[in-house]
């Protein structure tokens, strides 16, 4: 016998994760859908998904060539693309999940499913890409014959830090974007203001110690410094400030963005 | 276990809706009004919006393995109860306890993506409709021979005919296996043969599995076929229930019953339309309101609608049904130019259509009235808006006790007829036929 499923508003809270198990298959179907879409009528295909990422890693190594930039002593593509590593991940989830409600609006608005399962797997989706470029930095590595210190070990909780910061913000700008549209247009000018906020081409200990702290308090700056900590080691030193500002901060991120996104879901279908 | 599959106990759902000034809700609006004055803001964040009730206070209850239609005309609450039943949408009070896996099918397609193939789109469509992977895998040839697409699996659906696309997602919804199906209006779509096919594969369902299914249609026909009981929604409550005959008797009394339709006044979603209807009319050739027409005489449909902003020509058209929902005509605005007004400046329009006497069989009809652009985007629509009949006060199919029997149109075809040879004895003599004709 089947459960009696009780509708009423503001339903309660563990139908919704029972429900968001049921729905996992969705889940992967969607990102599987997104990933399959994606690269539908381009010749390359897939392989872009490697070209951008690495394009641009040249065109900022070029930059941190040409202003001579510390690149904490290892060769500045590979100092580059550890930080890029990251922040493209960040940013694409971030931008993807954020428009992932408004670009399947006929489905919002025609089936039931736990609403959280969009964004998420337009994270996932941003995730594969994240894996293919992450291949490709032990290329890199080989080629540089660079071997990574034992601190290596450390990278997969920075993978986690920085997939829970994605879900965070995905979920904030998702649901946001719902409402008000803007955001389609605020997140761009977002993801290229944090590109100079973040340390991709900077180091953070070259930031200068006055701004230091406050530099350190953005949870993703952490998170960076502890991909190219772990990867490369060396001059690249990791705060501990950043470490607590990041664990924090993502904590927040996404306990505050799964309260938001289901705080609004309930009206999501009316606004939409 | 009870035998209620779905009990609904004082259901509403509230819409808030902004007025007129206050329907830009872009962020820089509400930062604008926040920075303006704050406290202003504060007070009037809730004043600002009215109430609409789409649905008020509709109690029912369907019993497992029943089939309940559910009946009315546009924006009596149908969608948004089907909505809320779906949970794609939340009750405002009220109360619903459902007993039993629910799919619902408020469109068909819904998630098909044009790029991927028949055969993704299956698993994908499978998906939002709630079907696990294995369960898919093992009514996949089910669902590819009921849509009779085996040839074209492997092709972008953007590349179908509207046919096959239609014909594809049907078969997967009809492949669900949920306790209590809900179903919106999905059958309009496809040509004939194949929604016979459709109506076929629900009767199924319903009967033979005996599965609990809430049907929504315009098409009565349908629905007295297909449901056992019915409800009448009228204006978000429940006006009628009962055995599905009674209730769509009822739907047409009460759509006979008035020749004139206005729109709610306190409906605030019409006027957000581009093209909105305010009045139609049904008018006898004297131009008195009326559902009951003489069948030597014309009649009218009229129609006042509001552009309420400056925009490039609107389509009307009228659509004359049979009681059945098969279209007997449909008749655009633009079928004659002449009288195409000019749809530049923002106001009030009148349209009106004569519908010659003589032309529709003795028997009863429903009108549907629709603003669009061109064949695109559908500004409004009101499917039903009327039930007439067209009383046969003495024609040639008088005689004939059901006209409809006779077709639904008349017309005086000219006829030839001659003798052509004259019988001799036992023999004919040889006509060539080519040449009599």
């Amino acid at each position: 016998m089947t459960p009696t499923l009780v509708i009423e508003a503001g339903r309660t809270e563990r139908q919704y994760w029972q429900d968001l198990w049921r729905f996992r298959e969705l889940f992967y179907f969607l990102a599987w859908r997104d990933f399959l879409i994606r690269y539908k009528q381009t010749i390359v295909g897939v392989s872009w998904s490697l070209i951008k990422p690495l394009l641009t890693m040249l065109i900022l190594t070029m930059v941190s060539r040409f202003a001579h930039l510390p690149t904490g002593g290892v060769p500045a593509s590979l100092f580059i693309f550890s930080a890029l590593l990251p922040w493209q991940f960040f940013s694409t989830a971030m931008s993807e999940s954020g428009n992932s409600l408004v670009t399947n609006s006929n489905l919002v608005s025609k089936v039931y499913f736990p609403r959280l399962v969009v964004p998420a797997s337009s994270v996932l989706v941003s995730f594969v890409d994240f894996v293919i470029s992450g291949l490709f930095l032990v290329v890199l590595m080989f080629y540089f014959h660079f071997i990574p210190s034992s601190k290596i070990i450390f990278l997969p909780a920075f993978v986690a830090l920085i997939f829970g910061a994605a879900v965070g913000t995905g979920l904030w700008i998702a649901a946001l974007t719902v409402r008000f549209r803007d955001f389609r247009f605020i997140v761009p000018f977002l993801v290229q203001f944090g590109l100079y906020a973040s340390p991709v081409i900077l180091m953070t200990s070259h930031v200068n110690e006055k701004w230091r702290l406050l530099y350190c308090l953005n949870p993703i700056v952490g998170i960076i410094d502890g991909f190219r900590w772990s990867i490369l080691g060396g001059e690249n030193i990791l705060y501990r400030t950043e470490v607590i500002a990041s664990v924090v901060g993502v904590i927040l991120l996404v306990a505050s963005g799964l309260w938001f996104f289901r705080k609004f879901e309930r009206t999501m279908a009316d606004m939409i | 276990m009870s035998d209620i599959a779905i009990s609904v106990s004082n259901l509403s759902k509230r819409y808030r809706i902004g007025h007129a000034n206050n329907v830009d809700w872009g962020l820089r609006h509400a930062i604008e009004k926040f920075l303006r004055n704050p406290f202003k803001w504060w007070r009037n964040r809730k004043i600002q919006t009215e109430d609409f009730w789409a649905l008020d206070d509709v109690s029912f209850e369907v019993k497992n393995g029943e089939v309940l239609g559910i009946i009315g005309r546009n924006g009596a609450g149908k969608s948004t109860l089907l909505k809320i039943l779906s949970r794609i949408t939340e009750p405002t009070t009220g109360r619903i306890s459902i007993c039993g896996r629910v799919a619902s099918l408020l469109e068909v397609g819904t998630g098909f993506h044009p790029e991927l193939t028949g055969r993704e789109n299956i698993y994908l469509n499978g998906a939002i409709l709630g079907m696990t992977r294995a369960e898919i895998k093992r009514k996949f040839d089910e669902i590819v021979a009921f849509s009779e697409v085996e040839r074209f699996l492997d092709t972008p659906v953007k590349r179908y005919s509207s046919g096959m696309y239609v014909r594809l997602a049907f078969a997967v919804a009809a492949h669900l296996e949920p306790e209590i199906l809900i179903v919106d209006e999905v059958l309009a779509v496809g040509d004939a043969q194949f929604q016979k096919k459709c109506i076929g594969k629900m009767q199924d369902v319903a009967t033979r599995e005996g599965r609990t299914v809430l049907f929504v249609s315009h098409n009565m026909g349908s629905l007295v076929q297909f449901c056992e009981r019915g409800i009448l929604l009228e204006h978000g409550k429940v006006a009628a229930q009962g055995p599905i005959d009674l209730v769509v008797k009822h739907y047409f009394s009460s759509a006979a019953k008035n020749a004139v339709w206005k729109a709610n006044p306190h409906d605030a979603f019409r006027p957000q339309k581009k093209v909105f209807f305010r009045r139609v009319e049904l008018l006898d050739a004297d131009g008195a309101p009326s559902t009951e027409l003489d069948v030597h005489k014309h009649f009218f449909v009229h129609m006042e609608y509001e552009v309420p902003r400056a925009f490039k020509p609107v389509e009307l058209s009228v659509r004359i049904l049979t009681t059945d929902g098969a279209p007997v005509m449909t008749s655009m605005l633009s079928d004659c130019e002449q009288s195409a007004p000019e749809i530049e400046k923002h106001g009030v329009y009148r349209a009106t259509v004569r519908i010659p006497g003589m032309f529709l069989m003795p028997g009863s009809y429903l009108i549907n009235v629709a603003a669009h652009a061109g064949a695109g985007e559908v500004f409004d629509s009101l499917p039903g808006i009327f039930g007439f009949i067209v009383l046969d006060t003495g024609t040639n199919y008088t005689k004939y006790q059901h006209n409809h029997h006779m077709g639904v149109v008349m017309r005086a075809l000219d006829w030839q007829d001659e003798l052509v040879a004259m019988r001799n004895g036992h023999e004919f003599p040889d006509i060539k036929i080519a040449e009599a004709i």
